[in-house]
């Protein structure tokens, strides 16, 4: 017999499947970008190349004040998420292992433990019984809240994986704690608190149901108007918009995502 | 700094996420259990009260007559998000071991760029991915020319179908299945393997034997991280399932709207939170009963 035939790892169908998962996984993005380029008013009748449906969409007034919204809100949001995070991953990650510190560790990640719309729906309540009318403040206080975790894990991670020596040989030499955070901890932890903040960036920049929920004038996000653009109907408009926010997600979260595993491989 | 003001720093590092959790999540979730206990106001919004005609109204509607009649209709909704949940959960689970195994067994230079390429389409924003699959599904969509060139027959649509539903959803949370899976099966020792085979055991048994025993726990902490979503999702429902196929996550959004119910709302938000809690319960259960196994 062959040793193929032995080779006892080997599960016949496995790589099939594998390589049609794959092809599953990127068929949509690929075609959702492949028809953005359609000349055609149809998405799906292929007619020919044209790049007019990305001039449309620049020119989109309304599609630009959303994306105003978008990052406004997701910038504040990361900046609010990513400080609260990396002071809850300070204390943490040298906390002693006591009740306190357990339980406020699931509190940082409640929002990845609770079903979104439930969130969404509490945060509706809690506003309107506050009478918070303006939109931009309660988008950005619901964005902060469920970036957290997302800005939290990785940073959680390096801490985790840095030694405390260099910190207490600052200390040592008579730096002040904050001397040795500002001088020591922080440079070193550096790519964990920037994939963090990334990571919270495309989670607010993505997100739907909460920004639907909290949706007013003057407040609606890029996800928002592009869900209110698919109910009146799907036009290569919308592929062009979707086709640069998949480039953009993609890019961010493919620079995150290097840093902290290029991070995690230092530390080995 | 002294140590003792080192030690208050400690403290004081929790409180602006105590502080912001408590806000946003902690208070509001307590406040949405008690509008589920209000009367309805007459224009949205709700009137603080506490009587149970919330939760009555999921399984009673008011008769004619003033009468409680049974009215299966949101039982049905319930039934069928646990439905969709858990065949998400479960083509999940039966496609990522294969994934998740030919990516273990990959040349070592070549695991990580795969576990990449699984992850990525994850962040690719919900309603993006949901179009995606709105226009592969649609009238002369991908899905429908490729049916009609492998000569099948007329077909109405493709949208619209529990077929559709789950296609979205398991495209939506199948990366949050792969990686807890993959996991287990790297740690898996090929010397189980050899031994499995030098013991006559023929690849599936193996399989059913060795591998999927011992990838149980990736498989177990993937089946939460996608059930839990799955069970509260709103958007495929809505766009994929064209309003046939109502599910928790689009009730609750409904009954938000101007002049909807708000506190039966709430009550179904609190059933769904039930739900969620329940399966994290008996997780740290099962994982609290494998930890003390692993004592000496």
């Amino acid at each position: 017999m062959s040793a193929p035939a032995h080779d006892i790892r080997r599960y016949p169908g496995a790589r099939l499947v594998t390589a049609v998962f794959f092809l599953w996984l990127y068929l949509p993005i690929a075609v959702v970008i492949w028809f953005s380029f359609n000349e055609n008013r149809l998405v799906s009748v292929w007619t020919g190349f044209s790049t007019q449906w990305y001039a449309a969409a620049l020119q989109n007034k309304a599609l630009m004040d959303a994306l105003r919204v978008s990052l406004t809100v997701a910038v504040i949001a990361t900046i609010g998420a990513t400080a609260i995070a990396l002071m809850a991953a300070m204390v943490l990650s040298r906390a002693p292992s006591k009740r306190i510190y357990k339980l406020s560790e699931a509190v940082v990640n409640l929002p990845l433990m609770l079903p979104e719309i439930v969130v969404a729906v509490a945060v509706l309540i809690l506003f309107s019984q506050l009478g918070i009318a303006n939109g931009m403040v309660k988008l950005t206080l619901a964005h902060t809240a469920f970036c957290t975790p997302f800005a939290f894990l990785p940073i959680r991670a390096r801490l985790q994986g840095m030694s405390r020596d260099f910190e207490e040989a600052a200390q040592d030499l008579y730096a002040t704690p904050l001397t040795a955070f500002r001088r020591v901890t922080l440079p070193m932890i550096a790519p964990g608190v920037f994939a963090g903040a990334m990571l919270a960036f495309v989670m607010s920049m993505d997100d739907f149901i909460t920004s639907n929920m909290l949706n007013s004038g003057g407040s609606t996000t890029l996800p928002v108007y592009i869900f209110s653009l698919i109910k009146r109907g799907t036009t290569p408009e919308l592929n062009a918009i979707s086709t640069l926010m998949i480039l953009v997600s993609l890019a961010i979260a493919t620079i995150a995502l290097a840093m902290s595993a290029r991070a995690m491989r230092r530390d080995l | 700094m002294t140590r003792a003001a080192l030690k208050s720093f400690r403290l004081w590092g929790l409180v602006p996420a105590w502080a912001l959790m408590g806000l946003t999540l902690i208070i509001p979730v307590a406040i949405v259990a008690g509008v589920s206990l209000a009367d309805r106001g007459p224009y949205g919004g709700f009137n603080w009260a506490l009587n149970v005609s919330s939760y009555r109204e999921i399984l009673f509607t008011m008769g004619w007559t003033d009468e409680l009649e049974f009215d299966p209709k949101y039982l049905v909704i319930i039934g069928r998000t646990l439905a969709y949940g858990l065949a998400t959960t479960a083509i999940c689970m039966a496609l990522s071991v294969p994934v998740a195994y030919v990516i273990a067994n990959a040349r070592e230079n070549w695991k990580p760029f795969l576990v990449y390429l699984v992850t990525l389409p994850f962040w690719v924003s919900m309603i993006v991915r949901v179009y995606a699959w709105l226009i592969i599904l649609g009238n002369e969509g991908l899905a429908e020319k490729t049916w009609k060139f492998f000569g099948g027959g007329d077909v109405d649509t493709f949208l619209f179908t529990p077929g559709a539903m789950l296609t979205g959803m398991v495209y939506s949370y199948i990366p949050l299945m792969v990686l807890p899976v993959y996991a287990a099966i790297e740690k898996l020792d090929p010397a189980l393997l050899e031994a499995s085979h030098d013991l006559y055991g023929n690849r599936w048994t193996t399989l059913r034997r060795v591998i999927l025993p011992l990838t149980w726990p990736g498989l177990a902490a993937g089946a939460i991280l996608v059930f839990v979503p799955a069970i509260g999702t709103v958007l495929e429902p809505m766009l994929l399932g064209g309003g046939k196929q109502m599910m928790m996550g689009t009730l609750i959004q409904t009954q938000f709207g101007g002049g909807r119910n708000w506190p039966f709302g709430a009550a179904i938000a609190m059933v769904l939170m039930a739900m969620v809690v329940i399966v994290l319960v008996l997780n740290a259960r099962r994982a609290a009963a494998i930890a003390r196994e692993m004592e000496p």
